[in-house]
């Protein structure tokens, strides 16, 4: 069985993403995996004070991702694919988006990745070129990038 | 980290004034007491030092040899550990090598790398560099026990909030003589090191923030020349430090934070262009600091003076022996905590070796005139240390020092942010974890940084340093204790790389979501 991994925010992009995912997964049966990687770098500078607490905030982060964005989602799949037989499951990292999704493509191991084109911050993309433009050229297995 | 700059400024007229002077009267006594019996000086070979230099050095020396100079052997290990080649995948979001490594910097770069060395090389001439070289090397080993030990015996509370440091590692280390000597040691660590906090990691700071700002403003003619000028910029820096330490506004912190290494980036940039301006001068001051530091003109206490100045200089610069950093480097995610060992021991390097090196030798090379008139006399009046590297930058980049002050400013500020941490953990091992008990202390703390504003210069230096040494005496017979401790894992982390396992271990997925403490 073959699976596809979907790379998911909060922004429309990303669930018409999902929604281009499903709809090919029910024909074809694949496994689908959405994940959403928190934006996080292990070389930023952060205070003792910080560092301090940094293990409890980043399970409040996670916390926060499952509640604001997967279970959002999740619930907007069942009203979007009714009765649908998918294999759904969910994952949160940590770490810079682009390199995440291309490294958990290839231990996966998935054969397919799906991203919106536009995601949730429009600013770092217009500095640092956007998340789909980083793995179209650098990702291990072949890129779907969803208008 | 503390230098012997002396600037005295105390406004001259007005009832802000007679603040001023009911403070400084107030604190006289107490300054003075402190450093004549705690700060003892012992005479050595016909020159006098303070005893916590030998204390320091000796220290350095020890662990050196103990741990069969890791410092060198296990350099390339420790840049591998701080890129991160160890790290578990599935850590990631947690506190990075890389991360314990700058917020503990964060607290030793700061006027002690440009003031501190200005005097050095003043006092002691070009030969101190070397001293200090030597120093920042040997603490390198001090450093890289006591950080270990601050992981080994870190605490995770019920919270999931992790810390460690000499409050947890000095308890066990001192178990042995009995519950009561082991919480008394520990007490009088900590009271030390708050106090130490209090004084040269915020008073001390805020006064030289001071100084450089009314030297760029004109000094006593500028506009923070005027009568209480010192307590109004003292009240709105403590406004600035209480916004962050109590209002918890984290963007001014985080606006620091990535302020002060962009800084340090200019300032070393800044010494290159000296230097490199100056190409034709390099091998002129590499010997000039080589002769000096085995036959100096015009030190007083010849050799011997010139090796105290410059190992002095190190010592309070980098901080090691002290445990402060220990405390920062805690909360790393490792399942190693010797490899925090290894992170540790590049600090000393890079504060120390690099950065005050850097220094040492722009002042060398542009010989400011503050400079080139101590070499010719022995008995040198003790100069502002900003104001020497201030001069040496404006020989070839004149605008420079402005960016200097900028730098100076951010450089206290993080180091005040970083010691009222410090301080606030010595608090909270004295009086508990309480959010009321937190608070008062922030308060007295900001409290402190008016009263660093406003007080002649001396006072505060004496009362830090008598501290430093109390805080240096008491973590390192704790670490002495339990350096066997670190030289088992040591020995187990070297094979481990060798054999690979460090490696594999890294690539393993985890078996479960495991707690920062693991």
């Amino acid at each position: 069985m073959e699976s596809v991994l979907v790379g998911v925010d909060r922004s429309d992009g990303s669930r018409r993403a999902v929604k281009f995912a499903l709809d090919r997964a029910r024909v074809n049966s694949w496994r689908v995996a959405l994940v959403h990687v928190i934006h996080w770098s292990p070389y930023s500078f952060s205070t003792p004070q910080e560092n301090e607490t940094r293990h409890v905030r980043r399970q409040a982060e996670i916390e926060q991702a499952q509640t604001e964005i997967i279970n959002p989602l999740l619930r907007w799949i069942d009203s979007e694919v009714p009765d649908h037989d998918i294999e759904v499951t969910t994952e949160i990292r940590h770490g810079r988006p682009s390199e995440m999704l291309a490294d958990l493509a290839e231990e996966g191991p998935y054969d397919l990745l799906v991203v919106g084109r536009t995601g949730e911050s429009h600013l770092r993309a217009a500095i640092f070129g956007s998340t789909p433009y980083r793995l179209v050229q650098h990702a291990p297995v072949a890129v779907v990038v969803v208008p | 980290m503390t230098s012997l700059t002396a600037v005295p400024m105390a406004a001259e007229s007005g009832w802000l004034a007679s603040i001023e002077d009911t403070i400084n009267s107030w604190f006289e006594p107490i300054a003075y007491w402190s450093t004549t019996i705690i700060f003892y000086p012992i005479p050595f070979f016909g020159t006098e030092a303070p005893i916590v230099t030998f204390w320091l050095v000796a220290a350095g020396l020890i662990f050196t040899i103990y741990y069969g100079a890791v410092q060198f052997r296990g350099f390339k290990t420790s840049l591998e550990v701080v890129r991160g080649r160890y790290s578990h995948k599935a850590d990631e979001g947690e506190v990075t090598h890389f991360q314990a490594l700058t917020a503990a910097l964060s607290g030793t770069v700061g006027l002690g790398n440009i003031a501190g060395v200005g005097v050095a090389v003043v006092i002691g001439g070009p030969g101190a560099t070397f001293w200090m070289i030597l120093a920042g090397l040997l603490g390198m080993a001090t450093k890289f026990a006591e950080c270990t030990l601050g992981v080994r015996y870190r605490e995770v509370h019920e919270d999931g909030s992790v810390t460690g440091g000499p409050f947890r590692y000095l308890p066990i280390a001192f178990a042995r003589f009995g519950r009561l000597p082991a919480k008394v040691l520990t007490g009088i660590y900590a009271v030390a090191i708050m106090l130490f906090g209090v004084a040269g990691g915020n008073m001390f700071q805020a006064n030289q923030t001071f100084a450089q700002a009314q030297e760029v403003t004109g000094g006593d003619d500028g506009f923070l020349g005027s009568d209480g000028a010192a307590l109004i910029f003292g009240l709105i820096l403590a406004g600035l430090v209480a916004a962050v330490i109590i209002g918890g506004i984290k963007s001014i912190a985080r606006v620091t934070s990535k302020l002060v290494p962009a800084m340090a980036i200019i300032y070393v940039t800044a010494c290159l262009i000296v230097i490199f301006r100056n190409v034709d001068q390099i091998p002129g001051a590499i010997a000039d600091i080589i002769t000096g530091a085995f036959n100096p003109s015009g030190v007083a206490g010849g050799v011997v003076g010139v090796v105290i100045v410059g190992f002095q200089r190190a010592a309070f610069s980098n901080e090691a022996g002290l445990g402060s950093a220990a405390i920062a480097h805690s909360p790393v995610k490792t399942r190693r905590p010797v490899s925090e060992g290894f992170v540790a021991l590049l600090e000393p390097f890079i504060d120390t070796v690099i950065i005050c090196t850097m220094t040492a030798l722009t002042i060398i090379i542009a010989a400011p005139t503050l400079y080139t008139e101590a070499l010719t006399t022995e008995d040198t009046a003790v100069p502002d240390g900003v104001v020497v590297t201030s001069e040496a930058f404006e020989t070839v980049i004149p605008d420079f020092p402005v960016i200097l002050a900028v730098a100076v400013a951010l450089f206290a500020f993080s180091t005040l942010i970083t010691w009222s941490y410090y301080g606030l953990r010595a608090w909270t091992t004295l009086f508990g974890r309480s959010t009321f008990s937190e608070n008062l202390f922030k308060l007295i703390f900001c409290l402190f940084t008016v009263t660093g504003t406003v007080l002649t210069f001396d006072q505060v230096l004496g009362f830090a340093d008598s501290m430093l040494f109390l805080c240096a005496f008491v973590n390192l017979a704790g670490v002495y204790l339990l350096m066997p401790v670190v030289k088992r894992e040591m020995k187990e982390y070297f094979a481990d790389r060798k054999s690979g396992e460090l490696s594999r271990e890294a690539a393993e997925p985890p078996p479960t979501k495991s707690g920062a403490g693991a």
